[in-house]
């Protein structure tokens, strides 16, 4: 029982930030969803197409957003065994496997009328697909095994493999060739009209607190099936 | 040492070797990684006629020919340019001055023979009015694909023309 004394101590304080996390999804998505896909101005080339932007953008950066928790999680349990880093990657999975399907299916959408094609296997594509297969295959690794201390393990060393997609993935746009375009971060500032950087920050919140509330329930589900599992086991059972 | 500093060591030299594996087998592999080739690329590399390949590069003001539902038109990284040929329909973004991606082969004519053309766009996004302003102003500067360069370079041609 003493492994989970730190398990319920992230879980207490994740009870009192849940719900402001809670709240701020629902103000970022009351304000923004409207501004984003009603009261922003249509873009001078894509006309309404451009709101698109508002989803596939936040998706894309929180599925790299999640990845990224998934990997330092996984490297933290690995060298220092900690049990909640382990909870927190296995929480990140799903949530952020949702994110990088919405952005792949987004950008399918907006590929359709824009480019002419839904899809191409340009790197950028092509590196934020085999992005939502490490996912996919975390998930699946970490339940294939009987114990799932081994499960556990396997898919950390999957999660630390996997993270060498996480630089391909920003750069794609700019090492090679693509039909992608590049970020609209760069060093000389965001290339976005500023009317339309307040809807689409204002949806990063959104996904950004949503992720928050989530793996705080991912997070609990773990500890509380760990304790089950645990009373099972001195019970004989 | 301590186990938790062996693990992390092990861990930190395991990332290195990964790491450094991809990005040989991505430098190795650049030329099939690439989605497409430009004009200049075209004239360093040997292609055969029949050859499937994609050409990118922005479509050349003026040069657009339609006929029936073929279109002819050239491409342009600024240094090199490219005749293109195409039959079917343009996406909506075509236009001159666009950057566009076509897929097909080159013929023996040194035409290209598209059997898609793509669009591509830029990072810049923007209201029609601040793109109306900024063009109205001269601050128009559209970033993609060296397209800069062909609009300072047109805009000089301009310039020395007039004076």
């Amino acid at each position: 029982m003493h492994a989970l004394a730190n398990p319920n101590r992230f879980l207490k304080l994740g009870d009192r930030i849940q719900p402001w996390a809670l709240g701020l999804c629902l103000i970022c998505l009351a304000v923004g969803l409207p501004i984003a896909l009603a009261f922003s101005p249509p873009d001078y080339q894509q006309g309404d197409t451009v709101r698109i932007m508002y989803i596939h953008v936040p998706a894309a950066w929180m599925s790299l957003f999640c990845y990224g928790v998934m990997a330092a999680g996984s490297a933290s349990f690995l060298i220092w065994r900690q049990p909640v880093a382990n909870m927190m990657a296995r929480a990140s999975a799903p949530v952020g496997a949702m994110f990088a399907g919405l952005c792949l299916l987004t950008g399918m959408l907006w590929g359709e009328p824009m480019w002419g094609t839904p899809w191409v296997w340009d790197a950028r594509l092509t590196s934020m697909l085999v992005l939502f297969f490490l996912y996919l295959g975390y998930m699946a690794l970490g339940d294939a095994f009987d114990r799932p201390e081994q499960g556990d393990k396997a898919g950390a060393i999957l999660a630390l493999v996997g993270s060498v997609n996480l630089p391909i993935i920003k750069f794609s746009v700019d090492w090679w060739n693509s039909l992608h375009q590049p970020s609209i971060f760069s060093m000389a500032g965001i290339s976005l009209d500023s009317s339309m950087i307040l809807p689409l920050f204002l949806m990063v919140g959104a996904f950004q607190t949503f992720y928050i509330v989530v793996v705080l329930m991912g997070v609990r589900t773990q500890v509380l099936t760990a304790k089950v599992r645990a009373a099972r086991l001195m019970r004989g059972t | 040492m301590k186990r938790k500093t062996q693990r992390l060591y092990f861990i930190l030299l395991g990332g290195l070797a990964v790491a450094t594996g991809i990005a040989l087998v991505l430098a190795a592999f650049e030329d099939s990684i690439v989605f497409f080739y430009s004009p200049s690329d075209l004239s360093q590399q040997t292609i055969n006629p029949g050859q499937r390949i994609r050409i990118g590069g922005l479509v050349e003001a003026g040069s657009v020919i339609k006929d029936g539902d073929t279109v002819t038109f050239k491409v342009t990284d600024t240094a090199e340019t490219l005749s293109i040929s195409y039959r079917g329909i343009l996406p909506d973004l075509f236009r001159e001055g666009q950057g566009i991606v076509a897929e097909g082969a080159l013929l023996a004519s040194g035409v290209f023979q598209a059997s898609d053309v793509l669009a591509k766009h830029d990072e810049n996004y923007m209201p029609p009015e601040v793109a109306d302003a900024l063009k109205a102003a001269g601050e128009w500067r559209p970033s993609q694909d060296g397209a800069e360069d062909a609009e300072t370079a047109a805009v000089e041609t301009i310039s020395t023309e007039t004076q």
